[in-house]
């Protein structure tokens, strides 16, 4: 049944959105990555290792991580207003957990190292497509690091499993409605990171694990080539 | 051992088998040799190691660096060289005997120094100015490149500082922290020698640098 | 690190004795300014600007909204800037600061006051329900002169925008589907330059160890020889004289700025 299912867009069950990655995008930065699911486009600039401030919230062990996540006003159909909100705070922490587990901070106690990330436009599956630019950003800014972190949106759309959560998909409405799961993966495929949102048995969730995975793997390819596209300024 | 440039990213496995070393930036996982850090892949003598080409400056003991005074205190200087840790320079290491309450007319809050990396601790960064060529800078011009890209600037054995220099006729100061003095005997020298360095620092992955830099300025001479 | 460099500013204020630049432009010349509009799906219009390394990116959104009560007939106009510390390890987190907040108003008047929106043409129904027409500006990347970045992205932001669909039949707005009529907007673009003030030089677009020297800057929106807002910026005094040649010379750098923008809009 499953390549049967007709997904909105016309995509098969497990096909990402197109998929767009390069890395270089703010001179400024110490490291910086665009990432786009579609319609989808997440931005990140990574600065540091840096000097904390407050001095209070410095680790003597190792170098903290902070992640902020951040969805520009017009990025959606309905103006958000500019700054932070709940939402935004939230995915900024698990955004940070999801990242955490490959960075290699040790070496440099008391610092910071910052990574802003800002949706430019959305259209669901916004904090999947902000990790994957930040993994990118950190590796461009040379951090050290165990290895990279993939991440993907998995979707239950009535029974069906499906790769990469649209707007429209997010929305579903026939049998028994949508499911979310954006999960993220290191590249020798440990999870970081994973939220449910709906309804899902035992057996699919466990098959929706499974489908990330794979996914995953796909992604992390693409990150890695566009880290390998050499780019000659910073 | 080819002289192609490979770029390797986090996590990627690099060598395969035992007859391999692990070298910096890499990481042995059992058999396979992986890259910890995004740079260029480097082999030499069974030998494996990434290096970097991005990130900020990683301090070492003997580092000449090039720094601002952030802070003046009692008994020394606050001297930013673009680490999160902080860096100090005692009294005690300038190379002259300096009255208390006098240390500004050594060097002030702004000013541009030429230090040494004497020490370095989990407190901090001691540094000294107590060696030949360590000083304040006074006029000139200062510049910034990634400090993973200084020793292409620097060149093998300074080959491609002192082509710069002998093209420019500018006295040129290469802080391994990516901070660059230049001093010529006037604006135009001095950025010449500015634009040549950026060139080098921005063209890393080029094959015949050397020959490049040597034509840019064979051109510019044409145009004059 | 490298700013705020003493050395380096002497450097830049003894070549410009000369009537020089470090990067070799004249005083009045502008870095390559590159213009992409409608990159998003989700905005009623906009806009990516590049000044040289210096980036920003508009969006407008418009909604409807219940008109003023000084000013029934006419739709709302709100402008907005952030400084997003992604564009400069300069930049904070947290609510916008004082910098942010001035780029936004100084945007905002030259917009107003030209009447670059016809407002009277955005109402729907007096007293009731007008268009509001948000403009959001971001910084992406800082490398001088943010302003004029802001200040041309929000004009082509403006021209690339379209109303949303209206139902009229209940009387509301269709979130999230544009119909085909442009803003009401002005023939005359109202652009905003910037001259910088550096020792008793004036310049136009100057990048960021420029813009570190300069301790005065002044805002003038305008077409042609008509201008519409200003703002003086920064801590130092300007002659007499020197405001009248910065006057002039802002409208020869509009000029300049409007014949290599037009293709883009």
């Amino acid at each position: 049944m499953s390549e049967e299912f007709k997904r909105p867009d016309g995509r098969k069950v497990k096909e990402t959105r197109k998929i767009v990655a390069k890395v270089g995008i703010i001179p400024n930065a110490d490291g910086s990555a665009m990432f786009a699911f579609g319609d989808t486009i997440a931005i990140a600039a990574v600065y540091g290792p840096r000097k904390f401030h407050p001095q209070h919230q410095q680790n003597p062990e190792k170098g903290t991580l902070r992640c902020e996540y951040n969805m520009l006003s017009f990025s959606v159909s309905d103006r958000i207003r500019p700054g932070g909100n709940r939402r935004s705070a939230e995915i900024s922490k698990i955004t940070e957990w999801a990242l955490e587990p490959v960075l290699m901070l040790d070496k440099y106690p008391n610092a910071v190292v910052d990574v802003y990330i800002n949706i430019i436009q959305a259209n669901a599956s916004t904090r999947c497509a902000g990790i994957n630019a930040a993994a990118m950003a950190l590796a461009h800014a040379g951090i050290p690091m165990k290895g990279m972190v993939s991440s993907v949106s998995i979707g239950k759309l009535d029974k069906q499993i499906v790769v990469d959560v649209s707007k429209a998909e997010e929305d579903w409405e026939e049998g028994e409605g949508p499911t979310d799961i954006p999960m993220s993966f290191t590249s020798d495929g440990k999870m970081t990171h994973i939220q449910l949102d709906g309804k899902i048995t035992q057996k699919q969730l466990e098959e929706a694990i499974d489908t990330a995975k794979e996914a995953c793997a796909k992604i992390y390819d693409i990150q890695k080539n566009a880290l390998k596209e050499v780019v000659n300024e910073k | 051992m080819t002289d192609e440039k490979r770029l390797v990213i986090p996590g990627e496995v690099i060598a395969e088998g035992n007859d391999y070393l692990p070298g910096e930036w890499t990481e042995k996982r059992g058999d396979e040799i992986v890259a910890i850090r995004y740079g260029l892949f480097e082999e030499t003598d069974k030998l494996v190691k990434v290096i970097p080409i991005s990130g900020t400056y990683q301090p070492r003991r003997g580092n000449v660096v090039i720094g601002k005074v952030e802070n003046v205190l009692l008994n020394g200087w606050f001297i930013d060289i673009g680490t999160p840790e902080n860096s100090f320079l005692p009294v005690s290491e300038v190379p002259r005997y300096v009255n208390r309450g006098e240390l500004e007319s050594v060097l002030d809050i702004g000013d541009m120094v030429i230090a040494k990396i004497l020490n370095l601790s989990k407190k901090g960064i001691d540094l000294t100015i107590k060696s030949r060529g360590l000083e304040r800078i006074d006029d000139g011009m200062i510049l910034e490149v990634n400090s993973n890209r200084v020793p292409r600037v620097i060149g093998r054995e300074g080959s491609m500082v002192n082509l710069i220099k002998k093209e420019t006729g500018c006295e040129i100061v290469v802080g391994q922290n990516g901070i660059i003095w230049i001093k010529g005997s006037n604006i135009e020298d001095e950025l010449k020698a500015k634009k040549a360095v950026l060139f080098v620092a921005d063209n890393i992955f080029a094959h015949g640098l050397t020959e490049e830099v040597e034509k840019m300025f064979a051109k510019e001479k044409k145009n004059e | 690190m490298a700013e705020g460099i003493r050395i380096n500013e002497d450097r830049i204020y003894e070549y410009l004795e000369k009537g020089k630049r470090f990067d070799e432009r004249a005083l009045n010349d502008l870095r390559e300014i590159v213009i992409e509009t409608g990159f998003s799906k989700n905005a009623e219009g906009s806009a990516r600007v590049k000044i040289g390394k210096t980036e920003v990116i508009v969006g407008i959104k418009i909604a409807t909204a219940t008109p003023y009560p000084d000013n029934p007939k006419d739709g709302n106009l709100m402008v907005t800037a952030e400084l997003t510390p992604l564009s400069s390890s300069r930049f904070e987190s947290g609510p916008p600061k004082i910098n942010a907040i001035e780029l936004g108003r100084v945007i905002d008047r030259g917009i107003r006051e030209s009447k670059f929106i016809k407002t009277e043409d955005l109402c729907i129904k007096e007293g009731e329900k007008v268009w509001e027409v948000y403009i959001d500006i971001y910084s992406l990347n800082d490398d001088g002169n943010l302003m004029d970045a802001a200040g041309i992205g929000a004009i082509a932001a403006l021209m690339n925008a379209r109303l949303p669909k209206y139902d009229l039949e209940n009387d509301k707005m269709i979130s999230g589907e544009l119909s085909d009529t442009h803003l009401p907007l002005a023939k005359e673009l109202p652009l905003s330059i910037t001259v910088y003030k550096i020792g008793k030089h004036l310049l136009a677009d100057p990048n960021r160890e420029e813009e570190d020297v300069c301790r005065s800057r002044v805002t003038i929106a305008g077409y042609g020889d008509r201008i519409f807002s200003m703002q003086k910026g920064g801590g130092e005094t300007f002659s007499v004289e020197e405001m009248k040649k910065a006057i002039e010379l802002s409208i020869k750098v509009r000029e300049k700025v409007f014949s290599s923008i037009k293709k883009y809009l």
